[in-house]
Parts: C-alpha cells; structure tokens; sequence
C-alpha cells in the first residue's frame, strides 16, 4: 500500500476499485449496509449500556442512588453465593447436552443410514419432531406427564419394577435439566448428521467393503471423518443456544432447589428482574459475554474457512 | 452358517428393529402429550397412567373461553409473521450485494453477522428490558418483531447467501445487458429463480421466532405475550389442568411440527449456515 491510498478519504474507496464493471457504481455497499448498520446498533448499544451498568451502582428498588462503583459489582457477582453452581451448571448443561446430541447423534443416524428397513421416512420424523416444540412446551411435558413423581410415566415404569418412584426434578435436577434439552437438541444433530451422511460416496463405501473393510472399520475410517464438518456446524449452534438455556429452568425448577439448577442465565435473569440489581446483573451479563466470546472465538476460528468456502 | 442373502435380511431387520425402538422413544413425549389432550383432567391425572380411556374433545372445545387462547396464538402469528417480513427486507438486498458484488471484506462481514450471535441474551436482558420500558415498549408486540429481527437477521443474510451462491453469474449479467436495473434485476430475475430459498428462509425464521422463549418470557406479561408465554404460565402451581395444558400445547406445536416435517431438507441447510446440503 503506497502513500496515495492512505491519503484517500474512505468515501472515495468504493469508486477506486473498478472491477464490476464500469457503466454503474457497484450497489454492493448500499444493500448491505442497513442490515450492518442495525446489527452494529444491536451489539453495540445494549452491550456499551451493559458496560457503564457494571461499573456504577443502580438498584433499581432504590433509585436515588447511583455512582461509580468501579469493579464492586464483579466482585460481588463472582463471590455471589449462586456463582460456583451458575458456572458448574452452565458446564454441566452445554457439555452434557453436546455429549449427548454428538454421540447419539452419530450413532442413531449411522444406523438409519445402515439398511433401507420399512417405514424409515417415518422414523426420520420422528427422530426429529421433538426439535420443532418449543421449548416451554417440551418443559412442561417432561415436567408434568413423564417426570412427575405421582403420576408420571417413569413414576409408573419404576413401580411396575418394584422400584420407589423418583422426584426427578427434585432429587436430580441438573441431570433432569440436560436430559429435557438434550432431547430437544439432539434431533438437530440427527437432522444434520442425517443428511451430511446421505452425500457421503456411496461407490466408495462399497469399494471399502469389496476390499474386505467391515462395517465398524468403514464406519471409523470412512463415515466419521466425513462428519468431522457438519460435526463441528453441529457443536457451534448448539453451543449458542445452549449457553443461554433459560425458558427449561423458568417452566420447571425456578432454578431450584437451591441453586441447584441455576445456570448463568438464569442466575442474571434473578438478579435483574427479581432482585432489580441492574448494577451486579450487568457484571454477569458481561462475564456471560465474555465466556460465551471465548467460545465463538475459537469456533469460529475453526469453523470460519469451512463456512465461507464455495463447494 | 448364514448365507448372504439371509444375513443382508438379518442385518435389516435388526437395523430396522432397533430405529423404530429409538424413534418410538423419542417420539413417545409427544405421543403422551397429545394423547393426553383428549382425556379429562381427572384420567390425565390418573396413577397409573391411563393408555386406554374414553377420549373426550371438552380441552379443545373449551380452550379459548379457559385461556384465551386466540388472543395468544394471534399475538404469535402476528410477531413472527411481522419479523420473518421486516427480516428479509433487510436480508435479501444484503445476501445479494455479497454473493454477486463480493469484496474482500464480504468474509469478514459474514462471520461477523455470524458472531452477533454469540452474543448471549442475558448479557444484553438488562439495557433491553430498561430501553423497552423507557420507549413504552415493555409488553408490546413492537419490541418482540424487532428483537426478533435483529437475533434472526445473521441466519437469514446466511442462508439467503447460500442459495443467491448458486446462481449463475450468467442469468443476472444477461439481465445488466438488456439494461436492467438493480431493483430490476433483483425483483424481475433473482427473486422467481431462488423463491425456493427464499420460502425455506421464511419458513425458518418463522419456526425460530414462534419458539423463541427468552425475550417473549421477559419482555411481555398481559397483551403482547405469545403462546410461549401463555405455556409459561401453566408452570404455576395454581396451573395443574395436564389435559387443558397438553391441548394448548398440541396446538400450539402442531403448525410448526407440520412446517418442520415438510422442510427438513432445506432446513439442514439454513440451520448449518450452508454448510451441510
């Protein structure tokens, strides 16, 4: 770059690089800037808003006060009694989830793509329909009419076994947590998973198989080094959603008992709309953005050459 | 020994066998939950529980006199309908500019459109819900289309790019020739050969905004409130009717669930960002 494009103002810069022909100005720049431009506001606003929220003191229950505090509500968010279990479940909940959905995931579609077996279009819907329910619904499902301790259907399997029946949300609330996301999650993975294996080479299967390959060893060396990518678009999405779950806890456990299920979501969500510290909510909403970026940094990193690459 | 042929059959039989199990066990929740919608409050109750009973219409005939339920799924329609709209107004004249005016900041703007996304809802809950009450927002459907807009944006600039990614240069370079202009050439030639794409992109941002479940949860209570919400409230102890709970839901999922199953195909590859076709 020599001196004279440094010195250029920026306005100029569109017009300096004539390559989409000559008769027009490439409108390129001015459809996509209200899209950039709103997205911009989005990020920027709320988050420049949450940045000055951290630093001052501001309950909402006692208006009057306000004034910098500087880092006095970090500290009092990570020392929050709820911090350890909100981080801990967080963890639990994004790595549980992704286990699941990633291992089961491979396996259910590896089997569907094994044999053609009648009425396999009906099985696809089935494996995926639980994806399609919104989340509030699959809550209060699972919450009411599978896990409940009276007349839940694992209520009735457990004393049909001679077995005590179990207070699922009670007595193990996290563990029941992952297993309502999980089963909203993991019918992604299948639909994925599904359909990247479906465009798996078909002569190449069967050249491994002439040449003696079995099905775990095709499966190994064949199958799963093709699903590395959509493997990979699979953890990416999921661990957006995932580090935010909120509307499962709200329906069934209120976060509940105890800490017990509080992730970090719902932790902030507490803080902010029940306890009205804006101040302390703020410093864990940027604690929340902060993690969550460290995430998308390296998954982006990873996934970004995959995504924009023309095949 | 087994020979061939009957050890192919064997294998799809146990192939078989065991995917029916596995999607019976997925499925069987929602199974339960609409079979659950045509009993009454006193058999949806019942220890054990009840596979055979006499089925009864009352939770639907008597849903919205119970929980006002058009009030709520009006609500739904009109916000997801309104952000899916306001959405591809903005995304499709961006999609456009990047696949066929590309620079070389046109990577970097997509995985930053991308990386919007990362931004978790809880870190932004606080300025959001204060802005909204400050506009007089709070409880509006306004503020619901917009929020909606905005999360679904990035995925609709993607998803739109991937299918405009496949045209050939060739049709819309024919149509700059005879003098066409960009509104021309975009409503005229882009918009009827890619209306597949665009109707698959429309379809996905209407099952995200009907499900969506943390701004609808937080941003309204009385009259914006959308079925997520109106589900919500059957959380409350207060709200043990399982039958009238399961009609409400069965309805409220069954458009969507329809959508899903129609669409799986081009869902995959909005939802993968194009990369999973």
């Amino acid at each position: 770059m020599n001196s004279t494009t440094l010195a250029t103002p920026s306005t100029a810069t569109s017009d300096a690089r004539p390559v989409h022909g000559r008769r027009r100005r490439s409108p390129g720049w001015f459809l996509i800037s209200p899209s950039v431009t709103l997205l911009l506001i989005w990020m920027l606003v709320p988050l420049a808003m949450t940045v000055y929220f951290s630093v001052i003191r501001y309950n909402l229950l006692y208006p009057g006060e306000r004034g910098f505090v500087g880092l006095e509500n970090f500290h009092y968010f990570l020392t929050d009694a709820g911090f350890i279990p909100g981080m801990t479940n967080t963890l639990i909940l994004v790595g549980g989830v992704l286990l699941i959905s990633v291992v089961l995931g491979v396996l259910i579609s590896a089997l569907l793509e094994a044999a053609e077996f009648p009425g396999r279009g009906l099985v696809r819907v089935m494996l995926i329909s639980p994806f399609f329910i919104m989340p509030t619904v699959s809550a209060l499902i699972w919450k009411n009419l599978i896990f409940h301790p009276v007349s839940g259907v694992l209520a009735a399997l457990w004393k049909f076994f001679g077995a005590q029946p179990v207070d699922w949300l009670a007595q193990h609330p996290m563990a029941s947590i992952v297993i309502i996301v999980a089963w909203q999650w993991l019918p992604f993975a299948i639909l994925i998973l599904m359909t990247a294996m479906q465009s798996l080479d078909q002569e190449q299967k069967e050249a491994a198989r002439l040449d003696g390959a079995g099905p775990l060893a095709i499966f190994w060396h064949l199958t799963l080094p093709h699903l590395a990518r959509p493997i990979a678009v699979v953890v990416m999405i999921e661990m957006i959603f995932l580090l935010s779950v909120f509307a499962e806890i709200f329906t069934t456990t209120s976060g509940g008992p105890g800490y017990a299920s509080t992730n970090l979501a719902y932790l902030i969500y507490t803080q902010a709309l029940l306890q009205f510290d804006v101040g302390m909510a703020s410093a864990g909403g940027l604690i929340a953005v902060v993690i969550a970026n460290i995430a998308a940094i390296l998954l982006v990193r990873m996934l970004g050459k995959n995504l924009t690459e023309k095949h | 020994m087994l020979t061939l042929k009957q050890s192919r059959r064997l294998n799809t039989l146990l192939v078989g066998g065991v995917s029916w199990i596995v999607a019976l066990l997925l499925f069987f929740p929602i199974f339960w939950m609409v079979l659950t919608s045509f009993k009454t409050e006193i058999d949806a109750f019942a220890t054990p529980p009840q596979l055979f009973f006499t089925p009864t219409l009352e939770n639907y005939l008597h849903i919205q006199d119970r929980s006002g339920y058009f009030r709520f799924a009006w609500n739904s329609v009109v916000i997801s309908f309104g952000a899916t709209a306001l959405g591809m107004l903005f995304a499709i004249p961006a999609a456009y500019s990047m696949a066929f005016f590309e620079t070389k900041r046109t990577k970097g703007t997509l995985l930053w459109m991308l990386s919007t996304k990362m931004l978790p809802p809880v870190g932004v809950l606080v300025p959001i819900y204060l802005l909204a009450k400050q506009f007089g927002l709070l409880d509006t459907r306004t503020v619901l289309v917009i929020i909606y807009t905005l999360i679904n944006l990035p995925i609709m600039v993607w998803m739109i790019y991937t299918y405009f990614r496949d045209i050939p240069r060739d049709i819309l370079e024919a149509a700059r020739m005879d003098g066409a202009t960009t509104l021309q050439e975009m409503v005229k030639v882009l918009l009827p050969i890619s209306k597949g794409g665009l109707a698959s992109t429309m379809l996905l941002s209407l099952i995200l905004c009907w499900n969506e479940a943390f701004w609808s949860l937080n941003l309204t209570s009385a009259n914006a409130a959308p079925l997520t919400a109106l589900i919500a409230s059957y959380s409350s102890p207060e709200g043990l009717f399982w039958a009238k709970l399961s009609a409400v839901s069965t309805l409220a999922c069954a458009p969507i669930l329809i959508f899903g199953w129609i669409s799986q195909k081009q869902l995959v590859r909005g939802l993968s960002f194009g990369a999973v076709k």
